[in-house]
């Protein structure tokens, strides 16, 4: 049964969930053969949450059928796109990515472990951080805008060859105190509606929110395809969405408070596989 | 030419005789609709994929009129039966005169 559906609205939420026709209990395989792990057992620091669940998992089985199959997912466009500039060269040293890297699939240990730090700068980086990093430091290139098209592609590319890793992002040395701002973020109420990341997606996880299931916000689908803006969506993106729900002024995309938060997020689905590009709502 | 536009199209390679196949095509492309506007707000000038059709050994299995809303990257699937082993032709008419195609053998035993 709806095993994540907790407390008084239970037997509610059943009800309507079946409606919808999700299937909690499904397990997802990609292409027939990329098993991924959407439900795992939390990760030690988490105290309020037992199972951690992939956002695939709150789907309706019309949206999950979208990501089983590489054809049918219309994130998987992006990743196209994705490699055709990876082996673009660009910049004043004439470098692709193809030219250091390879093929992307030599990067697939990349996703799981991003949000990471990173001695030589001493800053923790993110996934888009890296390759500005790599864009500016050895292609001689132009950076890419935080979460513009050009940058979701390259992440999905790097996210869907390494789907079905598992998320393992470090909390601990020199990450630590980035991430304990964001775990603070997390439980830190925002805007008129006086709501944090937590009362939606660690109390009410299962339950409705207006027409639609609140998952566990975990970041292990990003970037994700939502069938709403049918484009890409970076992870920041997506919390600046949900700090504006809130009816708060923001954080910036690509800004400290929220490359902490990403942080913190990540390490809440330590666990779960990666499964970028995702389809959501 | 409308950026990024590359069609894909998924073919079972062999089939049996009188077998009903599933054919799944997608192609890559905005589908602006002529109905929205630009920032500064002069209308964006329509551009969409107008037809599609799909022959089997010249004859025609598909042909279908597209209109502006139909959503970005127009994704069809449909099933057939193939009575032999043979070719097929997918094409797409985009509205600035370009015309994509895309071809599939099927072997039938």
């Amino acid at each position: 049964m709806k095993s994540f559906v907790k407390g008084g609205a239970a037997a509610l939420a059943i009800i309507a969930a079946s409606q919808v026709g999700a299937d909690e209990d499904a397990n997802l395989i990609i292409n027939g053969e990329t098993e991924i792990t959407v439900r795992a057992d939390a990760p030690e620091h988490l105290d309020n949450v037992s199972t951690i669940y992939s956002g695939w998992v709150f789907r309706s089985d019309e949206t999950q059928a979208l990501q089983m199959d590489d054809f049918d997912n219309p994130g998987m466009i992006f990743v196209d796109q994705g490699r055709d500039s990876w082996v673009l060269a660009e910049g004043s040293e004439g470098k692709s990515c193809a030219d250091c890297h390879n093929e992307p699939e030599s990067l697939a240990n990349v996703r799981p472990t991003y949000p990471k730090w990173n001695d030589e700068t001493e800053e923790v980086r993110t996934i888009a951080m890296q390759i500005n990093g790599c864009r500016t430091e050895q292609m001689g290139a132009e950076p890419w805008k935080y979460d513009s098209t050009s940058m979701l592609n390259m992440e999905a590319l790097l996210s869907s060859v390494a789907r079905g890793q598992v998320m393992n992002v470090a909390i601990d040395g020199p990450a630590q105190s980035m991430w304990e701002q964001g775990k603070e973020l997390y439980y830190t109420r925002t805007g008129q509606l006086d709501l944090s990341c937590a009362n939606c997606h660690e109390d009410n996880y299962g339950n409705y929110i207006r027409a639609d299931h609140l998952s566990q916000g975990q970041t292990n689908g990003f970037p994700v395809y939502r069938l709403k803006n049918a484009k890409l969506n970076g992870v920041h993106s997506r919390f600046k969405g949900c700090v504006r729900d809130t009816r708060a002024e923001t954080y910036a995309v690509g800004s400290e408070e929220f490359i902490a938060l990403e942080l913190y997020v990540a390490s809440r689905g330590n666990g779960l596989s990666v499964e970028g590009p995702a389809v959501r709502n | 030419m409308a950026e990024n536009v590359k069609p894909r199209v998924r073919v079972p390679r062999e089939a049996a005789a009188g077998d009903t196949i599933t054919i799944k095509t997608l192609i890559s492309h905005n589908m602006e609709s002529g109905q929205r506007k630009d920032s500064d707000g002069n209308p964006i000038p329509r551009s969409i994929i107008n037809r599609f059709t799909c022959t089997f050994n010249g004859e025609t299995v598909l042909d279908v009129m597209m209109e502006p809303a139909i959503s970005t990257n127009p994704f069809f699937e449909f099933d057939a039966v193939v009575p032999e082993s043979g070719t097929f032709e997918f094409t797409w008419y985009d509205d600035d005169g370009d015309v994509y195609t895309e071809t599939k053998d099927i072997t039938v035993s």
